[in-house]
């Protein structure tokens, strides 16, 4: 397959079933809440060190708050659910409850319902009180900016981790250009986030390492520096790859973003410098979800 | 089906304890059934198509078509449904309602949604004393749901109310929220005396200034962000707090007397 000069790899990324939540971040503007947002996603690209991968959804409108301010929603997985209601208290205490103006509300409602604020109360030291409207239970705990106003509980849903695809660039300037413009497509696809810096990966990973200690170490066959030392996946003319990673609430939202993802690339095609889009997998043994490329652009 | 409707042959010279006419009592009841069914009238019982006309079939939807305060229990332990009743209602109405709604289109007795835990109770008119109260001996009041009183409220109302939001758009008569345990009381007009004496927890909304006795304290002006939430949860209510929009308020913490976790808070106007 050869979409505007970018060949299409006959292959499939390889996804994993993850556990996901959605908590909305307001603030008394968009500045704060993205401040806040930013900070309780910090540190959280990969699970294998992180804990949890988390990023930006989406801005919402002050329509769209419960409580009619402005901001953002937050996306966060990982491999189980007590390790996601672990790192979601310790991120909201640490990242949330600490933001000048900040609330935290439930975005996904059903599931199964995982603590947002119930321990955090403890922080009001007795001082906090709760109330409930429309079912709901709110916690409202005394800080020194005023009141920290978090919902209870957050839904949690079975999602899919590790979507991917490759872009494989003729510079490192077109290969980051073409991720770039990836990303700004897919950040308009709801139930999805891209939890790399600007979601982009640069290092990509392969199971496994010659050190005994690492589970993951370089994806040497991609590394364009190695052609020559290594069973190469790159041709001659490829100087860059760029990898990005997805996360989604469902297989059909990682779905939809890998194809608004590759179609922005190869909307810059291969004037741009643009010549492959592969894609990361296990040979399929490891991970419950497959994408197959050209299945996805068809 | 037409709403089940009873009417009172001629007002009752004793009070009558009507808590076995409600939907989830009468389902699956024929006619003939539901004529049969005794009510307990002073020290008699009486079957209730001696005292009422009864019509219509459809037991979720049933209506008092003329209402008296000797009508006592109107709603008791409701589950589902609807209830109407045109003129007043005797005491306890809604007690320990359950569910369901219940519409009265007159004037409330005593310890009306007392022991109530959900649904909606709207009073087209004025609730006596110790409104979502406790009944002596019980330990919490209303402990859910909705409650909406489009006229005045006696005194004591939410006495030891433990859950739920009681919305008075009159006037409430002395100790407004004593003993409140939890819970949300709003009140558009004047209160009596000392609100809030001996509250624990809850919040008592204040549109007019309050004499609060010296164990409330004041704990100054501020912005609540819950009360965005809140006026929102309100938006699609029947009656004036559905235009509640205020979110800026005076803090009264207390009854320091009784833990102090309750608050008033008093809106400007």
């Amino acid at each position: 397959m050869n979409i505007n000069g970018v060949l299409i790899d006959d292959t499939f990324a390889e996804a994993f079933g993850m556990r996901g939540t959605r908590v909305l971040i307001t603030a008394q503007n968009l500045k704060w809440a993205h401040i806040a947002a930013a900070s309780m996603t910090g540190f959280a690209t990969s699970v294998i060190a992180c804990g949890v991968e988390a990023g930006i959804e989406r801005e919402l409108s002050p329509e769209e708050t419960p409580d009619g301010r402005p901001g953002v929603a937050v996306l966060m997985f990982a491999m189980g659910s007590a390790v996601l209601m672990k790192q979601l208290e310790t991120r909201m205490g640490q990242c949330v409850l600490t933001c000048p103006t900040a609330a935290a509300f439930s975005g996904i409602e059903g599931g199964d319902r995982i603590n947002l604020g119930k321990n955090l109360r403890f922080f009001g030291d007795g001082f906090q009180t709760s109330k409930q409207f429309g079912g709901k239970r709110y916690w409202r705990v005394p800080v020194m900016d005023g009141e920290f106003l978090t919902e209870e509980k957050t839904g949690m849903v079975r999602a899919v981790g590790g979507g991917n695809f490759l872009i494989l660039a003729e510079s490192q300037p077109q290969a980051l250009a073409a991720g770039e413009a990836a990303i700004a497509a897919m950040k308009k696809v709801p139930n999805v986030i891209m939890p790399f810096p600007g979601g982009i990966v640069r290092s990509g990973s392969k199971v496994g390492s010659k050190y005994k200690t690492l589970i993951a170490s370089t994806n040497d066959a991609f590394c364009p520096t190695l052609k020559g030392l290594t069973k190469t996946a790159l041709s001659p003319e490829i100087e860059s790859v760029m990898e990005i990673v997805i996360d989604g609430l469902s297989d059909a939202d990682v779905r939809k973003a890998t194809h608004a993802g590759i179609s922005a690339v190869c909307e810059l095609g291969a004037a741009n410098g643009v010549r492959r889009v592969s894609a990361g997998n296990y040979g399929g043994k490891l991970g419950q979800f497959h994408f197959h490329l050209r299945e996805i652009m068809a | 089906m037409s709403a089940l409707t009873f009417t009172l042959k001629k007002i009752p010279q004793q009070r009558i304890d009507c808590a076995p006419l409600t939907p989830n009592m009468l389902a699956g009841k024929s006619a003939a059934d539901i004529g049969a069914i005794l009510l307990q009238s002073g020290n008699e019982t009486l079957r209730a198509d001696a005292l009422f006309d009864i019509s219509g079939d459809n037991v979720a939807e049933i209506v008092f078509a003329n209402g008296c305060d000797k009508l006592d229990y109107i709603g008791a332990a409701m589950q589902s449904g609807r209830i109407t009743i045109h003129g007043d209602a005797g005491w306890y109405l809604g007690f320990r309602k359950k569910g369901g709604d219940i519409v009265l289109r007159g004037n409330a007795g005593d310890f009306a949604a007392s022991g109530m835990t959900g649904g909606l109770l709207h009073i087209h008119g004025n609730a006596g004393d110790f409104l979502a109260a406790a009944i002596p001996g019980d330990r919490k009041g209303m402990a859910g749901g909705l409650v909406i009183v489009t006229g005045n409220a006696g005194d004591r109302a939410g006495d030891q109310m433990r859950r739920g939001i009681v919305l008075i758009e009159g006037d409430a008569g002395d100790y407004c929220a004593s003993r409140m345990i939890a819970g949300t009381i709003g009140v558009l007009g004047a209160t009596g005396a000392y609100p809030g004496y001996g509250m624990k927890r809850g919040t008592l909304l204040l549109f007019k200034p309050p004499k609060l006795h010296a164990t409330l304290q004041d704990c100054g002006m501020h912005t609540l962000p819950f009360l965005k939430l809140m006026a929102k949860s309100f938006r699609d209510l029947p009656g004036k707090f559905a235009h509640l929009d205020q979110t800026r308020a005076r803090r009264y913490a207390g009854d320091l007397a009784n833990d102090g976790k309750g608050e008033i808070l008093v809106f400007s106007n």
